[in-house]
């Protein structure tokens, strides 16, 4: 047995370190580790509750808005409130660009370079995607970074700025749109439309969302050259490199729904597994373990009650992550999860038949481009300006509230509770916590380690650009993981 | 010139901002002007040992270090040993690569308010013990200490701002490559003044209300938010309303106050941020440069004199009067 350290891990989001334990050229067991540890969960307590929205967009920059999405909603909880027609659209708006521009990013600055590593020099796409995707000097880079910022212009607009606004409010929005400035949103998002047309897909998103089948997907790709998009060419490395087999975990998915309330929400909410139906979320059945993190031994305990107290001696602990489990269960969020949760008929049948994979995570990153905007689309224009866009009322002294949102990256969670006006808890669960937890007190290992078991390693024994892509698969946001 | 980018006790929201830059092609645009990026974490293809063996020739004065920009706080804790972040794969904390990564570069860089002050890492009971680069809040010092010098003269450049700006960051780095950048660029807070020498409150959308004390009362209102929503946009030094934030945005235009998210200290108000602490009903945090008996006589006859439109718009979330037309005879 031989083990390996693998960082420091970069182009994922914060700081990250793998290690893996290989046996007979092969990984016997990954252990994640994020190695670092700011503890918002204690400079929060003994706060006024609305700071929260100041304090937790800073939890992350990569995902800000997630973050003040759920802080939002579960002050909005606690206050009772109902938000406004447009407030609902502003909000909507603001979240799916934050998502969409990560899965944008994810994509293009930090999966796909490691197919222009020198390692995979020979193959047939190679000299294609080294012009292409090669880190820094990449035709992509130069050429995707200012379509993504003009498309963050639509925060301008609606948020003030990105990241960390604080324009998200638990009535809604704090920013109306006028007349003049919905036309310019609906401008913007066509224009990147355009864009995501012309260079990610080579099709239109309705032809991209119409793809119902494994069937459809290979008829599409075959009908087309491996150069004619940045899609087509990721299919084809896909394919050679069977990306498909490699990264499954437990194959358990959870959302907590997207883009609106659990009833009229743009995604359903709820758990999912291969041969079965959509099940319903029990959020009272969320625990989080600690026995293999830095932080003083406890029970598992639910959000509620739970406590973050750092303690970096502690034996057999090697993350500052800790371990949530659902129902005693390992689950995995992410685009995947949310479009699986969703019925997205072309995704169920990929995982019915071989589980999740690089692969899987993502194409469902990639189909959400074709569903989300065009959604986006339709809220700008369902937008009434002169309406109101926030809700006021008032904050009790004495109040429980819990946020359920979906950030790109998957389920995130914000449970606060408040006594005589002033946070006395606020914890939080991020999407990456679930991913890339350590081993419970079962010792039954995360989502990513589940992923990494079996794969094999290079002959000299470094690390293979294999492992890289099942890290980088699940996009992992590892300051949100640790906050 | 050869650039570094580390991040540490942060949120990464730097860089993302960053990337946010309006420039046509922003990595083209650094490489144009001679700065070559040896290694950032979000952005270059080198991994694992790749990146450890750069860091290390670098520290050991192997590479020439020229730009060393560093992103968030640095965590000192728990009791001084720097373990709240170890740098992945080295075993050792990331305040020790910093220290001996600082002491080979031409110019060190805190990029945003963490890596200036501590900024909001720094906030509540500061539980990891973070700091700036040279400053912890307003006290100069922090990791590198207050007599800290880049081999090129400089102290530590903070670029601050919860994120900092993108165009502050290209100025800040190109005006370095272009060697026109000096001691005389730097406020007394070690900011560059380019920025630094405005005031968030210049070309505020809202000074029609500002100048009437027209004021909003709570979130998506019109009116200015200094008066009851805790704007501190008078008093905070940056220029957030004359470069525009993702095209055309701003806190204050976003319809939120201003956090002064520029100043050391910024994380701990001692207020609720979107409230204003008053004495007798007057703010107490006066705009920059204005005698209070002044600001109060003023305000007074301003309040006086508030035209209706003025007034009435304050309070709601859209115009309710537009601008009346007025023929004059002039042309």
């Amino acid at each position: 047995m031989n083990r390996i350290v693998v960082g420091p891990f970069n182009r994922v989001e914060g700081d990250l370190e793998v290690t893996l334990d290989v046996a007979d050229g092969r990984v016997a067991a990954a252990r994640v580790n994020s190695p670092l540890f700011r503890g918002f969960e204690q400079i929060l307590v003994g706060k006024d509750p609305r700071d929260a929205l100041v304090f937790v967009p800073r939890i992350c920059g990569i995902c800000s808005v997630s973050q003040s999405a759920a802080a939002a909603a579960a002050l909005r909880a606690a206050m009772g409130l109902a938000v406004p027609d447009n407030g609902r659209h502003a909000a909507n708006l603001v979240l799916a660009t934050e998502n969409l521009a990560d899965h944008f990013t994810h994509f293009y600055l930090f999966f796909m370079p490691d197919f222009a590593r020198d390692a995979y020099a020979g193959r047939r796409w190679f000299e294609a995607a080294r012009a292409r995707f090669k880190a820094v000097e990449g035709s992509a880079t130069a050429d995707a970074l200012p379509a993504r910022a003009a498309f963050m212009h639509t925060l301008g607009l609606l948020a003030g700025k990105w990241p960390h606004t604080l324009s998200l409010q638990p009535g809604g929005s704090a920013r109306a749109v006028s007349a003049a400035e919905k036309i310019r949103l609906y401008a913007l998002l066509r224009e990147f439309r355009g864009w995501l047309e012309r260079r990610l897909f080579g099709d239109s998103l309705e032809a991209i969302a119409a793809l119902d089948s494994m069937a459809a997907l290979e008829a599409w790709a075959a009908a087309r050259p491996p150069g004619a998009s940045d899609f087509r060419l990721f299919l084809e490395i896909a394919a050679d490199l069977k990306l498909r087999r490699a990264g499954r975990a437990t194959d358990v998915y959870l959302s907590y729904g997207a883009y609106g309330d659990a009833d009229d929400a743009l995604f359903a909410r709820g758990v999912w597994r291969p041969g079965s139906a959509t099940t319903a979320l029990d959020a009272g059945a969320i625990v989080e373990d600690v026995s293999h993190a830095w932080l003083r031994d406890e029970a598992p305990r639910h959000p509620l009650q739970g406590h973050t107290w750092p303690d970096a001696d502690k034996a057999g602990a090697y993350s500052w992550c800790k371990a949530p489990r659902l129902g005693g269960e390992v689950v995995e969020c992410g685009a995947l999860a949310r479009q699986l949760v969703d019925g997205q008929p072309l995704l169920r049948e990929l995982v019915t038949g071989e589980g999740g994979s690089v692969f899987a995570r993502v194409l469902g990153r990639l189909l959400e481009f074709a569903r989300v905007l065009p959604a986006m689309e339709t809220w700008v224009r369902a937008i009434e300006p002169g309406a109101p866009f926030c809700a006021q009322g008032e904050l009790p002294d004495d109040a429980q509230g819990v946020g359920l949102v979906e950030a790109a990256r998957g389920a995130l969670g914000h449970w606060l509770t408040v006594r005589h006006g002033r946070i006395v808890g606020y914890q939080i669960i991020a999407p990456t916590t679930w991913n890339f937890s350590p081993r419970d007190a079962a010792g039954t290992p995360g989502a990513l380690e589940q992923a990494l078991v079996g794969l094999p390693m290079a002959e000299d024994g470094s690390v293979p650009a294999l492992v890289q892509h099942v890290v980088r698969s699940f996009d992992p946001c590892m300051v949100c993981t640790v906050h | 010139m050869n650039l570094i980018w580390l991040q540490s006790g942060g949120c990464g929201g730097c860089t993302m901002s960053l990337l946010c830059s309006d420039a046509r092609d922003l990595l083209g645009l650094l490489r144009d002007a001679g700065i070559n990026i040896l290694w950032h974490p979000s952005l270059s293809e080198q991994t694992g040992p790749e990146a450890l063996a750069l860091l290390e020739a670098c520290a050991n004065g192997e590479i020439p270090l020229d730009l060393l920009c560093v992103e968030g706080a640095m965590l000192r804790g728990p009791a001084g040993s720097g373990r709240f972040h170890v740098l992945a794969g080295s075993g050792k904390p990331m305040i020790h690569w910093v220290e001996a990564l600082a002491a080979r570069a031409r110019h060190t860089l805190a990029i945003g308010s963490c890596a200036a002050w501590g900024g909001i890492s720094a906030g509540g009971t500061n539980p990891t013990e973070a700091c700036g680069l040279q400053y912890e809040g307003e006290t100069r010092g922090g990791l590198l200490g207050a007599g800290y010098r880049g081999s090129a003269g400089l102290p530590v450049i903070n670029v601050a701002g919860c994120p900092t700006h993108p165009g502050w960051v290209v100025d800040t780095l190109l005006a370095l490559a272009l060697g026109e950048f000096g001691a005389d660029a730097l406020d007394a807070l070690a900011r560059p003044r380019f920025y630094a020498d405005q005031l968030v409150h210049h070309g505020c959308s809202r000074n029609e209300f500002y100048e009437f004390k027209a004021s909003a009362e709570k979130p998506s209102d019109l009116g200015c938010m200094m008066e009851h929503l805790g704007c501190k946009g008078t008093q905070a030094h940056a220029d957030c309303n004359l470069r525009p934030w993702n095209g055309s945005g701003s806190c204050t235009s976003g319809g939120y106050a201003c956090i002064s998210c520029t100043e050391p200290g910024f994380e701990t108000p001692g207020h609720p941020f979107a409230q204003t602490p008053k004495v007798a009903g007057i703010p107490i945090g006066l705009p920059s440069d204005m005698p209070k008996a002044w600001f109060v006589a003023l305000a007074a006859l301003s309040k006086s004199a508030t035209p209706r439109r003025v007034r009435e718009n304050a309070t709601a979330d859209h115009p309710q009067i537009t601008p009346a037309i007025r023929r004059t005879g002039l042309k």
